[in-house]
Parts: structure tokens; C-alpha cells; sequence
């Protein structure tokens, strides 16, 4: 990948990353995959969620959206039933998506609204500085665990499959030409796509380095692994430690998106019906009298 | 009472005492009476005792009233509960199978009954139901017979009948009428013309409707593309009525997972340019606080409707209240423009519905509407003429139409759709190079706005503090500009929008009732009796609420008379607003926090004490206390 063809998405920006963050990757991944579907910058809206990686669109010439804690894919539903034209991608944290967002994210998977969900997952609260997320291992030592994590961690890919989702994958921040090309496949499939991005923080995670996931992680196409046979999925969503799976895990296609299903959308987006020339209101007052 | 008659029909839950109330209510209205409803439920699906009270008459009614001229008993649990509030000469109709002298469970004893001078109206409701439909018909039984006694024609009471079962089928439909002709005939038969007839109407035809209709058919008017919301009461009937007319009128609805998400759905939508919008009550507004400031702060245009009640967690559920004012005024952390509007009466709700986009899109900030259980759910008649959905304004303030948009030299171009009003001040300054300058600073606080799609204009948008271009910066400089930016259009939403109080009354009153929402119905009444006795008094009514109007209300306040304000909580709010704003404080105030709306009737008792000297008076409603409930449960 050169940054040259993915320049269109540049911005006067410079990022607030640590140097060496897993971020990096994936804003790359994020540009270049957007630039070789050639969806144009106006055309996209980016929303995110709060936290290190949820300052992505801020670092991109793109229609962006920071919400709040948690609650970017409630933003983005309200975005993509009101102009469904536009091509919407959520960014956000384990903690967004996982924690405090989790309810959103049981419903947008069963809704099955054409969002990608790229989640920038680390396994540690980052940017309130080392407390336990969602994802983190059991047992592991943080600020807010110091005899170790009780829970169990969540397993997001496993998780979203047991929903339905249409579109599951997992990918890596330390290998954005693969991530790029799993965003692409994500961003292309009608209806909801998560990515489970493995995003190594370089100051508050230091088990689940680069150097800790290089060692296990292989790719799923050179596996040879089918993403529409459900049961080869299934074995490869709670595939963990000794090797771990990167790659689309499992996509089913032609389910309808929750949009193409309302009737009020057939004749294409909200945002273009004029508000001026009105439906007969007569029936309307009749109703009630 | 020749000009009126009040109609108290009680039973259990899931007795059908809505369908007859809002049934009774419709053929009343096409009687060409005006009609006002009053609901009154508890937090349950089945059993418990509900009731629905219905005022008819030849003037327009906007309030409740106690006591009843006729009760509708559907269990002899209802006549115990509503015994005392029955004048003496009141009828009472029930089926006559009911045990009325089941002493056990009730106190009731129809000597007693009769030795209160109270007309008992036995009428076979049950049997008649059985006879020519089925025992699942009671309710068209006592929809009929309660026509009977009053007068109403049985070709009305056929009317709402037929309507209220025509999605059922033919036979549902047929077995219906024949139950409600038989009730009728046999109901007038025997207790027909009783103490308080019918008044005579003027034959018009009026709109029945509550408060929650009404908005959402002024929402509609007013270019609703979308409204997410979850299920709470007393709001739900906003988004049920939205859903079922969606598709025919170019809207969304979402059942959301929570109020979070419908609220965040809202944002989404408003931000890529639908109108868009949530209701809700207080709970689930609390959940929504953090949101609210999300749309403060990326100035985007949404809707917010808080249908107020008590509880959860605070009060009682099915009750209505008025406690969310400053509440509403301050909801969620830091500081950003709002403004936030109470709707009066029915006509005032259907207003707001569209203008609260209006003011939404022009400021580009949340409007909060605040209505309450009471307006939401009390069904009205009014003027269909009052509803002129095809002549409702819509002005999108400052949008910008798509490809107009160009950044040149330093200074954004741009051309708004709408009447663009807002956008006439809203001439940009420098920003920093890059994407659209959105939150280009300009004199109004309002900026030109883009919506995303628009090839001329990629924008960034950001909870956090911003540069005019939309990214995050905690440059003290910019930090300070964006907020006196933001914080100008409150201003001009003052200057432009917001509305004096208004007065009803007389221009110079002896004392003057100061209210907002719904209680405003109450209080008008009881003005217009203390003016008819020689006493003029007038009502304030504070209808848009923030940006506070100051000045005018100084100015209202000086020629009041004595002021007495009259509001549906405990610490007196308005109070409080108009003394924070103003450096004023109301004479007197009278609370009420019991969840019952008032009564004109008890409002001008607590004016007289008002007026002996009593500064401030809480009422406690007299509306029947219901101490047998659990007794009930025990004894059974």
C-alpha cells in the first residue's frame, strides 16, 4: 500500500497516537481500503465512539461523527435508516462496543443494518489509563483488578455469530494490507459486518504485544477456511492462545438488511423527501373524528 | 348543570373501560358537544380499579371535574370507591347481576344508596350481552345503555361501534350493534331522561384527540422523517400512531433497545438531515442526558418530547406531575444552548409538534417539549380548522442546499434552503484549512450546515470541543470562541422565537393564577368563575420556558395583581424559574404532587385560602382514596 493512493482521505491532522499504537494500522487500513472501493470521502460517514482509537475520523477527510461512550452504531443506525446511501463505518473501542455499548451491539448485530463495525480492541481501558476492559484475559493484573480479573473475557467474534450476524471477522493492526482487504470485503457486504480488530497498545498492554500475536496469529484464506461453512466458523471463533485465526470467519449474504426492508425506504432515503409537498392530510384529521 | 354533564365510568382493568369511556366520548363529540376526557389508571395490565371520567358540554371544556352526574359501575367495587364523590341526585348504572350488597368485600347497601338520594340504574348488562353477542361484550352493553340513559342516539352509539370493531370482521361487527341496540333500548326504557340530560349540540363536527395525537400529527405537518423511541408510558402513543401511519407518510420509526439508542438514533438521523426526534417520560429522559449534551454540542437539530409522570423512580407511575421543568433546563453535564417548550392544551401540543423542528433546525440545538400524563392522555374536541396540517411553516434555518457549498478564500459561500431566516447572520469567519468550516463562528451562533452526502462540503462533527472545521482541539482560544458562539443562539432564540407568557383574563386582575402545561386548563376555569363573581383574575401561562423570556415576564408580572402560582409539584418550579430569572417572587403558590391532575374545583378552594393569607397550600386531591385494594385480595 502507498500512501499516495489513499490521499484523497489525508487531513491536516496529525494524530495524538503514542508512537507505535495499533491505531496507525488501522487508519492506514481504514484510507486504503475506502480508496480502492472508491467510495469518495463525501460519500462516507465515519462514526465513532470515545476513546484513543474513536479519534480516527478526526485523522481523516471524511465525513466523521465522535459520539459518545458507547454509542456510536445507535448513531450510526439513526444515520443509515435516515440516508441509506451513505456508506457508514463505526470505529470504536472494546470498551464502546463490548462494555458500555453492549446493548447496542446485541441489537445492531439481530438488525442486521448495513454498518461496518471496526473495533479497535486492545483488551485494556487505554485512555483512562489501565483499567480492565471487556476483552481482557482473565486473571490478568490491571488498575482496577489487582488480584486479576475475575470474569471471563468476552469472545466478540463468537459472540456476534451466536447472534447472526451476517458478516464476522477478525483482523490485525500489525498487518494493514490484510486488514484493508477484510474492510473492503466488510464495507462491500449488505448488512452488518464486524471486524475484531487485534490492536496492540504499546503503553498499558504489554502481554498482547506485536510480538505476542505475530507469534500466533495465521491467515484463515491460507487455511483454506470457507467463511460460509457455519460449523468451520464456529470452530474458528473460539480458536484462542496457542493460534489465532485473522480473516473474514464467516459471511452469509443475500439476508436483507433491516433498511431494505421498511417500506417507508423504497423510494430511496429519508433525507431527500421534500417536506414541503405534503401526502393528503385529509385521512389524518378524519381518523379522529 | 343544563349546560354539562360528567360521566364517571370505573371498573377493573381490562374491563374495557377505555373502549366505552373513549367511545361514550366520540359519539358525545359527534353529538356536537365539546368533550374532555380524564383517564385515570393504575401501574397494571389486569385487575385493579380504573376509571375515565368524561365532560360534555356547550363550551369548549379543558379541564377535569369532580364530581360525576352519573357513574358507570362495571363492579360494585367502583361504587364503593366513587360513593362519596356522587352529589345527591347522581345516578349510578351497573348490571344488575352485580352483588351490590356483598358486604364482605364492600360498604355498600343499597338502602343506603338510595337514602343518599341517588338514582339506581339496574340495567341486564351481562344477560343482554350473552343474549345477542357474547359475555366478552359487557362493554358494548354498557357503551349502549349508557346511551340509553343519556340520551345519545343509538345511531351514534352504532356509529363508534361499528368503528371501533371494523377491523374484526363482519360478524364481530353485526353481534356488536345488536348488543349495543339492545342495551340501548332496554336502558332507556327503563331509567331514560334521568336527573341530568343530554345537553343539546351544535351539530359540528370536531376532532377527539389527546395531547400525544396531537403532537405527533403536528410532527407529521411539521416533516417528521424519523422517530426513535423506546416503550414508555405515557409517551408510547406518540411512536405507535407514528408507526402505523409510516409508510404512507415518508417516516421511520424505530423501536429502539433502549432510550439511549433511540435517542443516539435521533442524533444520527437529525445530523445526515432527517427531522428527527424521541419521546419519552422522565426516567427514560434521565437516560437520555448525556445524548442531549452530544446534540448540544455537534449542534445538531433533534426533537426530544418528555411526557412527564412520577416514577420510576421517584413517584407514582401512571400519575401526572409536572417536575421535570429544571430538570429539563439543566439536563446533562457542561453548558450548551437549549430551548424547551410546554404545550398547554391540545391545540397547543399539535403547534408544537411542528415548531419544535422549526426551532430545532433554525438553531441548530435540542428543543426539549415537556407535556405531562394529563395532556398526553385526556382526549379533547376540538376545531378541526384549529389543525391545518397542509399550511404548517417549515424553515430548515441555515441548511445549505447540496453543491452550493465552497470554500473560498477564507469565507464559505452558500445558499440555504427553507426561508433560511436563521443563515442571515451566519457569515463566516476564518477557519483553518481543510474539510467544510461547519462550525464556522458567525454573529447569529448559528452556522451554515451541510449535511454529509454533500459533495461540496465533507465535515467532521465531534463531542468534544472543536475547531470551526469540526476537529477536536484544546486550544483555549477556540475553546472559548465555540462556546460564545454556541451560546449566542440562545440569544437570538430570544430575541426571534421565544414567547412572552400569555395572559387570559382581564388586563388589570385583582389576582392573576401563574402556570404552564397542562394545569393551564384548570386555571382558566377558575378564573373565568372569579371574574364572572365580580373578582377579575386572569391566568399566565409560560408556555415557552428557555431560553427564559425575563423581560416579558417582569412586565406580565407588574400588572398581576396578586400572583399565585399553580403548578404540579413540590417545590414550585415556575416559582423558582421566574425568580432566578427575574428577581420576582409569586405571592402564593398551590402545589399538588399527588399525581391527580387538579380540578378547577380544587384549585378555587385553595385560592380562597390563598387569598385569607395562606402563602403556600398543598393539595391533596379528593380524588377517592382506594385503601381497599389489598383487602380485596385478602378477603377473596
Amino acid at each position: 500500500m502507498s500512501s499516495a493512493t489513499a490521499s484523497s482521505f489525508d487531513t491536516w491532522v496529525k494524530p495524538t497516537w503514542c508512537p507505535g499504537c495499533g491505531d496507525f494500522g488501522i487508519l492506514a487500513a481504514v484510507k486504503h481500503a475506502l480508496t480502492d472501493l472508491a467510495i469518495a470521502p463525501h460519500e462516507t460517514l465515519v462514526v465513532s465512539g470515545i476513546g484513543c482509537g474513536s479519534k480516527l475520523p478526526d485523522y481523516m477527510h471524511v465525513n466523521g461523527f465522535q459520539t459518545l461512550h458507547g454509542r456510536p452504531l445507535a448513531v450510526a443506525t439513526g444515520a443509515k435508516l435516515a440516508n441509506h446511501q451513505l456508506t457508514v463505518v463505526v470505529v470504536d473501542g472494546d470498551g464502546d462496543a463490548y462494555g458500555i455499548g453492549g446493548n447496542h451491539f446485541i441489537h445492531t448485530v439481530r438488525r442486521n443494518t448495513d454498518v461496518t463495525h471496526l473495533v479497535e480492541n486492545n483488551q485494556i481501558y487505554a485512555l483512562t489509563k489501565g483499567q480492565y476492559s471487556p476483552t481482557t484475559p482473565q486473571g490478568r493484573v490491571t488498575t482496577t483488578s489487582p488480584e486479576g480479573v475475575i470474569e471471563r473475557a468476552v469472545n466478540p467474534v463468537a459472540l456476534a455469530l451466536t447472534m447472526g450476524a451476517t458478516f464476522v471477522a477478525r483482523a490485525f493492526a500489525g498487518e494493514p494490507t490484510h486488514l484493508a482487504g477484510v474492510i473492503k470485503q466488510a464495507v462491500s457486504h449488505r448488512g452488518y459486518a464486524l471486524i475484531d480488530v487485534l490492536q496492540p497498545c504499546v503503553v498499558f498492554n504489554r502481554i498482547n504485544t506485536y510480538q505476542w500475536y505475530s507469534e500466533r496469529i495465521y491467515k484463515l484464506d491460507d487455511a483454506g477456511h470457507d467463511p460460509q461453512d457455519r460449523a468451520a466458523a464456529e470452530r474458528a471463533a473460539v480458536e484462542w492462545d496457542d493460534r489465532i485465526p485473522i480473516g473474514v470467519i464467516y459471511r452469509e449474504d443475500g439476508v436483507p438488511t433491516y433498511e431494505e426492508q421498511l417500506p417507508a425506504l423504497r423510494d430511496g432515503p429519508l433525507v431527500g423527501r421534500s417536506l414541503t409537498e405534503r401526502a393528503a392530510f385529509d385521512g389524518l384529521k378524519n381518523q379522529f373524528m | 348543570m343544563d349546560d354539562e354533564i360528567s360521566v364517571r365510568i370505573g371498573g377493573d382493568a381490562g374491563q374495557g373501560v377505555e373502549s366505552i369511556a373513549g367511545g361514550f366520548a366520540k359519539a358525545l363529540a359527534r353529538a356536537g358537544l365539546h368533550v374532555f376526557t380524564a383517564p385515570d389508571y393504575r401501574s397494571r395490565i389486569r385487575g385493579g380499579h380504573n376509571f375515565h371520567q368524561i365532560r360534555a358540554g356547550v363550551r369548549p371544556i379543558f379541564a377535569q371535574r369532580t364530581p360525576a352526574d352519573l357513574l358507570v359501575a362495571m363492579t360494585p367495587e367502583t361504587i364503593d370507591v366513587h360513593l362519596a364523590q356522587l352529589p345527591p341526585g347522581a345516578a349510578v348504572l351497573y348490571d344488575e347481576a352485580l352483588r351490590l350488597e356483598d358486604r364482605i368485600r364492600y360498604r355498600l347497601d343499597a338502602e343506603q344508596l338510595r337514602a343518599r338520594d341517588l338514582r339506581l340504574m339496574p340495567v341486564p348488562l351481562a344477560r343482554i350481552a350473552a343474549d345477542h353477542g357474547s359475555r366478552v361484550m359487557m362493554s358494548t352493553a354498557a357503551l349502549g345503555a349508557l346511551g340509553g340513559v343519556t340520551g345519545v342516539p343509538l345511531d351514534m352509539i352504532s356509529e363508534v361501534t361499528r368503528d371501533t370493531f371494523a377491523r374484526k370482521g363482519a360478524d364481530v361487527v353485526g353481534a356488536n350493534l345488536a348488543v349495543a341496540a339492545a342495551a340501548h333500548r332496554v336502558a332507556e326504557q327503563r331509567h331514560g331522561g334521568f336527573g341530568s340530560p343530554l345537553p343539546h349540540g351544535d351539530g359540528r363536527r370536531r376532532m377527539l384527540l389527546h395531547g400525544n395525537h396531537a403532537f405527533a400529527l403536528g410532527a407529521l405537518a411539521g416533516g417528521c422523517r424519523f422517530m426513535a423511541a423506546y416503550p414508555m408510558t405515557p409517551a408510547t402513543s406518540i411512536v405507535e400512531y407514528l408507526a402505523s401511519v409510516a409508510a404512507e407518510h415518508d417516516v421511520v420509526t424505530k423501536h429502539a433497545e433502549d432510550e439511549i439508542a433511540a435517542v443516539c438514533m435521533a442524533i444520527g438521523a437529525a445530523h445526515v438531515g432527517a427531522r428527527a426526534m424521541t419521546a419519552t417520560s422522565g426516567g427514560g429522559f434521565s437516560l437520555m442526558t448525556e445524548a442531549l449534551g452530544l446534540a448540544g454540542i455537534t449542534e445538531t437539530p433533534l426533537v426530544v418530547v418528555n411526557v412527564q409522570r412520577g416514577g420510576p423512580s421517584t413517584g407514582l407511575s401512571t400519575r401526572t406531575e409536572q417536575a421535570d421543568l429544571l430538570f429539563a433546563l439543566h439536563a446533562s453535564n457542561g453548558e450548551f444552548p437549549r430551548i424547551v417548550i410546554a404545550p398547554g392544551s391540545v391545540e397547543e401540543c399539535f403547534e408544537a409538534g411542528w415548531r419544535a423542528f422549526n426551532l430545532a433546525e433554525r438553531y441548530q440545538c435540542p428543543v426539549i417539549v415537556l407535556s405531562d400524563l394529563f395532556l398526553a392522555s385526556s382526549l379533547q374536541t376540538v376545531e378541526p380548522g384549529a389543525f391545518d396540517l397542509d399550511a404548517v411553516p417549515i424553515d430548515r434555518g441555515a441548511l445549505v442546499a447540496s453543491g452550493t457549498a465552497s470554500i473560498l478564500g477564507g469565507e464559505t459561500s452558500h445558499r440555504t434552503v427553507g426561508d433560511g431566516s436563521a443563515g442571515k447572520t451566519a457569515t463566516a469567519h476564518a477557519w483553518e484549512p481543510g474539510t467544510y468550516p461547519r462550525y464556522a463562528v458567525t454573529d447569529s451562533g448559528v452556522s451554515p450546515r451541510p449535511l454529509p452526502g454533500d459533495p461540496a462540503a465533507v465535515f467532521g462533527a465531534a463531542s468534544t470541543e472543536h475547531t470551526q472545521d469540526g476537529h477536536i482541539t484544546e486550544e483555549v482560544h477556540t475553546r472559548v470562541a465555540m462556546m460564545r458562539k454556541r451560546m449566542r443562539k440562545e440569544q437570538a432564540a430570544l430575541r426571534e422565537d421565544i414567547r412572552a407568557p400569555r395572559r387570559f383574563g382581564p388586563e388589570e386582575p385583582e389576582l392573576t393564577l401563574v402556570c404552564w402545561g397542562s394545569t393551564v386548563g384548570a386555571a382558566r376555569e377558575v378564573a373565568t368563575q372569579f371574574t364572572a363573581t365580580g373578582r377579575p383574575a386572569a391566568v399566565l401561562q409560560f408556555h415557552d420556558l428557555w431560553p427564559f423570556p425575563a423581560a416579558a415576564a417582569a412586565a406580565a408580572l407588574d400588572v398581576a395583581g396578586l400572583t399565585i402560582g399553580v403548578e404540579q409539584n413540590f417545590t414550585g418550579q415556575l416559582a423558582k424559574l421566574i425568580r432566578m430569572s427575574t428577581g420576582r417572587q409569586l405571592d402564593r403558590q398551590i402545589l399538588a404532587y399527588d399525581g391527580r391532575p387538579f380540578s378547577p374545583q380544587e384549585i378555587l378552594t385553595a385560592v380562597e385560602q390563598a387569598l385569607a393569607g395562606a402563602e403556600e397550600i398543598h393539595l391533596v386531591s379528593g380524588e377517592p382514596p382506594l385503601p381497599r385494594e389489598t383487602e380485596v385480595g385478602v378477603n377473596v
